[in-house]
């Protein structure tokens, strides 16, 4: 056990808490604004992995599929929205959670039908082939790639949320939409928007890991409760709890699959577990969201 | 006022019959679920489509006193269902227990697991609770997995047969689908007595308030949070028992019973049938597994349409089958 092989395993830890980060930070902005856990995330995640897989396979570039993937499934949250999650506002805040939770089955169950049920491979584009020498050991590009890409979507989100007119709005309608509305904003077509974003957000994220593993239609239950995990530990809703928590996740999950890999798929939840006991809600949440 | 004034309007006789068929059908709610569940092996097309419903039925009504009465939508109840069946499997095939030890095993271990998850669970509120239940039951399904040579793994527990039932006196034979049947309904009907009392207790009253109004409830001096633990308690404890249940039902428990899938199976039966009322979970699991029956004759993705058919239920019927029928007898 050198020194080496813990600094790689930590890399591996922030590629892998690069992804979640993706996920859990779609789930959040959907909740911070529009109040609604979106259970069809991970359904939707898995969603973005195969869009994308069929438009590689359609332009033959990953490049395209990275773009064109995540832009197509956000329409495609947009029209969830507007037709299924627009008809239950005012309704028990359980009702959008139970039909995404319905949506999520269908989905999964739509992508067996037109891509089959086994898992298919997913190449790593021939330029993000091959390893990087860090000074303290080889390390994958495309993991540092994937870093790269969520560093640059964080960048641009906090742009977006701090310096732009529409960022204003955006946190505004998160702080109270009574007003926004009061004040002559179409807070309903905002919805719409956010909703897109954290829908096509998380497709990118399953664009970014299909190289990672394999493409299979039950790649976003495992997903969509490790981004729970993420969000319970960070706090629902704050964007910069989602970033710490996924990397302290990532981290704490690769670290054990070096020292104790029986534990590796447990960990993540005890650690939720221990969070849960000391702060309720969150390293940055909000007092009892939800009510 | 208004409300009243119209009700006057109806003719009174036919207003009469329907207020008293409900409130006959509420007193005698016992008596009638055990009838229909004597006769359900008659009508339905297999007897292991009875069985199944016996078996989920009794998941949902578990269930269904968390979520439809105390108002918490958990997503790990597999959880429970799954311990049930474990702990008994284990019991009777590593230690070669007693068949009626071992569901007393399988109901301790899912009632000790529920109060663990409960702990944590209620600490938060609102919709954390849904996500830290299914988080908490994935920390279940994953440890069933890890720990293989107790709980077989991916291939499921195998290895225990309850071919014969020793009562003091006598014995059944448990391998004759319809004695077979009986032998679960009488748990299953006792189960469904319990729940009953426990419904019309001051405690049933009490967990309904606070599914109304938390913040009254809690003004009125109930201890909310203890409140909600025993109910979640309970939950769990009849969902083990419907575990326990399956497992001698199925000699062998699939690592699937732990799956986040079951977890939401239960949800799905549980709004079906009408949440918070207590004919609806078992009409559900009936309408569900009738679904999955009838749909996977002639289509292998019949998951797609019980799909759509839920989420048309959320968007225009969330009060279920049985609940869109009692709002619709009362308005007559």
């Amino acid at each position: 056990m050198t020194v080496q092989l813990i600094a790689m395993q930590l890399f591996s830890g922030l590629a892998l808490g690069a992804v979640l980060i993706m996920v859990a930070l779609g789930l959040s902005i959907i909740f911070g604004m529009l109040g609604i856990v979106n259970f069809a995330h991970g359904a939707l995640f898995m969603v973005g992995a195969y869009a994308g897989l069929y438009v590689a396979g359609l332009t033959g570039s990953f490049w395209w599929a990275l773009l064109i993937a995540p832009v197509m499934i956000g329409l495609f949250g947009m029209l969830i929205e507007r037709f299924l999650i627009r008809p239950l506002y005012g309704r028990s805040p359980d009702d959008p959670l139970l039909l995404t939770f319905g949506l999520g089955y269908v989905l999964v169950e739509a992508v067996r039908i037109f891509f089959g049920t086994d898992g298919i491979p997913f190449s790593t584009p021939g330029a993000l082939r091959g390893v990087v020498n860090l000074g303290i050991g080889f390390f994958p590009l495309y993991r540092l790639f994937v870093i790269g890409v969520v560093v640059a979507v964080l960048l641009l989100l906090w742009i977006g949320l701090e310096k732009t007119k529409f960022g204003l709005i955006v946190r505004a309608g998160s702080a109270d939409p009574l007003i926004m509305r009061v004040l002559g904003v179409d807070i309903s077509r905002l919805w719409l928007v956010v909703f897109g974003i954290g829908v096509g957000i998380t497709a990118l994220g399953g664009v970014l890991a299909a190289p990672m593993r394999n493409v299979s239609p039950e790649m976003g239950t495992l997903v969509l409760a490790e981004a729970f995990v993420v969000t319970v530990i960070g706090g629902m809703g704050s964007l910069p709890g989602a970033v710490i928590a996924g990397l302290i996740v990532g981290v704490s999950v690769s670290m054990t699959s070096l020292f104790a890999p029986e534990m590796a798929t447990i960990v993540m939840f005890a650690l939720m577990a221990l969070i849960l006991l000391v702060r309720p809600n969150g390293l940055y949440g909000r007092a009892a969201p939800g009510l | 006022m208004s409300v009243i004034r119209n009700a006057e309007l109806v003719p009174a006789p036919a207003r009469r019959n329907f207020a008293t068929l409900f409130s006959n059908v509420s007193r005698w709610r016992v008596p009638l679920s055990i009838l229909a569940l004597c006769i359900l092996p008659w009508v339905l097309p297999s007897q292991a489509l009875a069985v199944n419903v016996l078996i989920y039925g009794l998941v949902a009504v578990g269930y269904n006193l968390l979520f439809g009465y105390t108002g918490l939508l958990s997503f790990g109840h597999a959880a429970f269902f799954g311990a049930g069946a474990y702990a008994t499997g284990i019991a009777i095939g590593a230690f070669g227990l007693h068949w009626f030890i071992a569901m007393l095993i399988g109901v301790l271990v899912s009632g000790l697991l529920a109060t663990v998850m409960g702990v944590l669970a209620i600490r938060t509120r609102g919709i954390y609770f849904s996500m830290v239940t299914l988080a908490l039951a994935q920390l279940v399904y994953y440890a069933a997995l890890q720990a293989s040579s107790w709980t077989g793994g991916e291939n499921g527990l195998r290895g225990f047969t309850v071919s014969t039932l020793h009562l003091p006196g006598f014995s059944v034979n448990f391998l004759d689908p319809l004695v077979k049947y009986y032998a679960i309904m009488i748990v299953v009907a006792a189960a469904l007595w319990f729940v009953s009392r426990v419904l019309s207790s001051p405690f049933g009253a009490v967990i309904e308030a606070i599914r109304e109004n938390e913040t009254r409830a809690r003004a009125c001096g109930y201890d909310v949070e203890r409140t909600k633990l025993l109910s979640f308690i309970l939950s769990g404890i009849l969902c083990g028992l419907a575990g326990t249940l399956s497992a001698m039902h199925l000699s062998i428990v699939p690592l699937d019973s732990l799956h986040y899938h079951t977890s939401g199976l239960i949800v799905m039966m549980t709004l079906l049938g009408g949440a918070g009322s207590f004919f609806g979970p078992f009409i559900g699991a009936l309408a569900f597994l009738s679904m999955e029956d009838i749909f996977s004759l002639w289509t292998s993705n019949w998951q797609l349409i019980v799909g759509v058919i839920f989420i048309l239920f959320v968007l225009y019927l969330p009060k279920g089958i049985w609940g869109t029928l009692i709002s619709w007898g009362k308005s007559r």
